[in-house]
């Protein structure tokens, strides 16, 4: 990957919740895992040894449990947790070194937040909430109430400025945080599980105001989630962790075609395969022409299986976004493809 | 086997030499600087002085009228104006106008001295645990101290008069705003402190921004539990020469008076209804949005 579209580099991060800081970095150094390290020295290990490159314009999800750190990471990218090692490099300056004055220019530039219980102000009225970020700044009023009312318009919520948060739905409430996130026009978006508190429907709903709006906005967006099926549906890069440790970075469908480990195979075992998996991922690379249908490479298995169910023996060729043939898949990929791997079968623990 | 059946204390005479050296070394103290911290109060003496004439110096109709009109502004309540209204002219008709009026002059005043004292003090609680830790104790003290112990040191600096009422009557009423506007402040949700840092909010943005906004409800029971505090002193405080509804309470009971007594002692107890209510539902009002929000 070219290094000028990585816009956030984490180097080596660690954080160690606790007394001792110093002793018990190096315990971890040397390989003691969270639970030896929590008995031994009454220390909780948050991160350990993150390395991460967020590219630019990209959603970058982060997958784990609960406990497993990922709101702990995200929290450090602005520093609302102050690591125990390591650096954030943003635009190749260490934000760790910025003094408390450049954080908040930081803060109010360059970055904004949406949380998962919303966190809106509940004294301020949906306008005021939408402004905050940039009232704060010293802008006058006139010019944040007309930028707010105009992202109040783009989530959809127009009408229900003079409202406050508390009569407004939970959904709405996260529209509310979505638009003060993004009155700001910072360039990196970062969102805690911010659509994990809602019901499934407006779940879904709010994951398309997010795409929506990241078509034409193309910011950096630093995804937090517990739902694989969120995490696949807006990720262009998928990062797992586990007990404060990566345990995978990569693209989706690499996720789903080769998981690191156990972990992360009990996270995508549930998941419907032929929902997710793109022929692009399956195919066998060729560049002729085969005798059945052609198809985009980013179809998923089910589509695929719905043309090819006319005349199952005919393979089908597979082109990209430009046109061009790149490989084909027959009757038989498609079922291996759907098929979960054999070690997965076995695991029913998760 | 004595020291098992009598405490073995320190002797008589110790103890009176003991005695003797912190009274003498008090009154040396109250000799020298007693007429220099008189001087440090003399402004707030002035104060008093023309606020209690301006109460009652004004005309009856006047004062009544801003009274209910206040009573209206911060309670929106037909019940609670109609209520003030009827007690005030009963207040008036049997002839405690004037005590009534010094003695609302001095509340005030007091209370107006514990939010200018007491809120920067909780805030400075909040925001460290060392400060309240300090402060804590100290409170606590002045809660639970009976209120002659502290009258003795007072009367000794400063004489009889208005201004030792006052401070007697700020000791005893400020703890509750302090401790009130403390508590609200760091009851504020976590999460919206947050959010606030998230978009670069400095300290003072989020202490008048988001802070106290948020605490307002609580730092409000503070001002009430402070004007009930302060009333439930105005006896004690005529003592070393408050004027007001107290000093009639205080001839009453030397020369068993009944009727006076009763009459001063239910007119406070009509004021600090008063002043209950009006707040209470001030402070009701103010967090509307937390139920149903637009007004």
């Amino acid at each position: 990957m070219n290094s000028k579209n990585i816009l956030i580099k984490v180097n080596q991060l660690y954080k160690i919740f606790g007394d001792g800081d110093k002793n018990a970095l190096d315990l971890v150094k040397n390989g003691m895992s969270k639970d030896e390290l929590l008995e031994k020295s009454n220390c909780v290990l948050g991160l350990n040894n993150i390395n991460l490159d967020i590219n630019r314009g990209k959603i970058q999800v982060v997958m784990g449990l609960s406990g497993s750190g990922k709101s702990t990471l995200i929290r450090h990218l602005n520093r609302l947790i102050e690591p125990t090692s390591g650096e954030i490099l943003f635009n190749d300056t260490n934000i760790l070194n910025f003094t408390s004055k450049e954080l908040i220019q930081f803060r109010q530039n360059n970055m904004s937040m949406v949380f998962q219980k919303f966190a809106l102000f509940p004294h301020k009225t949906v306008l005021q909430n939408v402004g905050y970020g940039l009232a704060i700044q010293n802008i006058s009023k006139d010019e944040w109430s007309e930028k707010a009312q105009k992202w109040i318009k783009r989530v959809g919520l127009d009408g229900y400025e003079t409202y406050y948060p508390g009569q407004l739905s939970g959904g709405m409430q996260q529209r509310v945080g979505l638009a003060r996130a993004l009155a700001t026009d910072a360039e990196i978006l970062l969102m805690d599980e911010a659509f994990s508190a809602l019901d499934p429907l407006i779940r879904s709903e709010m994951q398309n105001i997010l795409l929506d709006l990241q078509s034409e906005l193309h910011k950096t967006i630093i995804f937090i989630t517990h739902d694989l099926d969120e995490a696949l549906k807006i990720g262009d890069r998928i990062a797992i962790l586990r007990d404060g440790s990566m345990v995978q970075d990569s693209d989706p469908q690499e996720i789903i075609m080769n998981p690191a480990d156990e972990y992360v195979s009990d996270f995508i075992k549930d998941i419907n395969r032929a929902r997710v998996i793109q022929a692009r991922s399956i195919m066998t690379p060729t560049n002729t022409k085969s005798s059945g249908a052609t198809v985009k490479e980013d179809m998923v298995l089910e589509d695929i299986l719905q043309i090819m169910s006319d005349a199952p023996s005919k393979p089908v060729t597979i082109e990209n976004s430009k046109g061009k043939v790149t490989g084909k898949i027959e009757m038989v990929n498609l079922i291996e493809g759907m098929k979960r791997p054999k070690s997965l079968g076995t695991n029913i623990t998760g | 086997m004595d020291w098992f059946f009598n405490f073995p204390d320190m002797s008589r005479s110790d103890l009176r030499e003991f005695k003797k050296t912190v009274d003498f070394a008090f009154t040396d103290f109250s000799r020298k600087y007693g007429q220099g911290i008189e001087e440090f109060f003399e402004p707030l003496l002035m104060f008093l002085v023309w606020f209690e004439k301006l109460f009652i110096n004004t005309p009856w109709p006047v004062i009544i009228f801003s009274i209910l009109l206040l009573a209206w502004i911060s309670s929106r309540s037909i019940l609670i104006v109609v209520g003030t209204f009827l007690s005030f002219m009963l207040i008036g008709y049997f002839g405690m106008w004037e005590d009534t009026m010094s003695t609302l002059a001095i509340i005030l005043v007091a209370t107006f001295l514990c939010i200018a004292i007491g809120i920067p003090l909780g805030i400075a609680m909040a925001r460290s645990n060392k400060v309240q830790a300090a402060i804590v104790p100290v409170l606590d003290v002045m809660q639970t101290i009976p209120s002659f112990v502290y009258l003795i040191p007072v009367v000794m600096l400063l004489g009889i008069g208005k201004v030792p009422g006052l401070i007697a009557v700020c000791i005893y009423a400020i703890p509750p705003i302090v401790r009130l506007t403390n508590l609200g402040i760091r009851l504020v949700d976590k999460d919206v402190l947050e959010a606030a840092d998230s978009f670069g909010a400095n300290y003072w943005q989020k202490l008048f921004g988001v802070q106290m906004p948020l605490a307002l409800p609580t730092i409000f029971a503070g001002v009430n539990q402070t004007i009930m505090m302060a009333l439930a002193m105005v006896v004690i405080a005529s003592m070393i020469g408050v004027k007001g509804l107290g000093l009639p309470v205080l001839r009453a009971i030397s020369n068993q008076y009944l009727a006076l007594g009763l009459m001063n002692g239910l007119a406070i107890v009509i004021l600090a209804i008063i002043f209950d209510r009006v707040t209470q539902k001030f402070g009701l009002r103010m967090q509307k949005y937390r139920n149903e929000g637009k007004d």
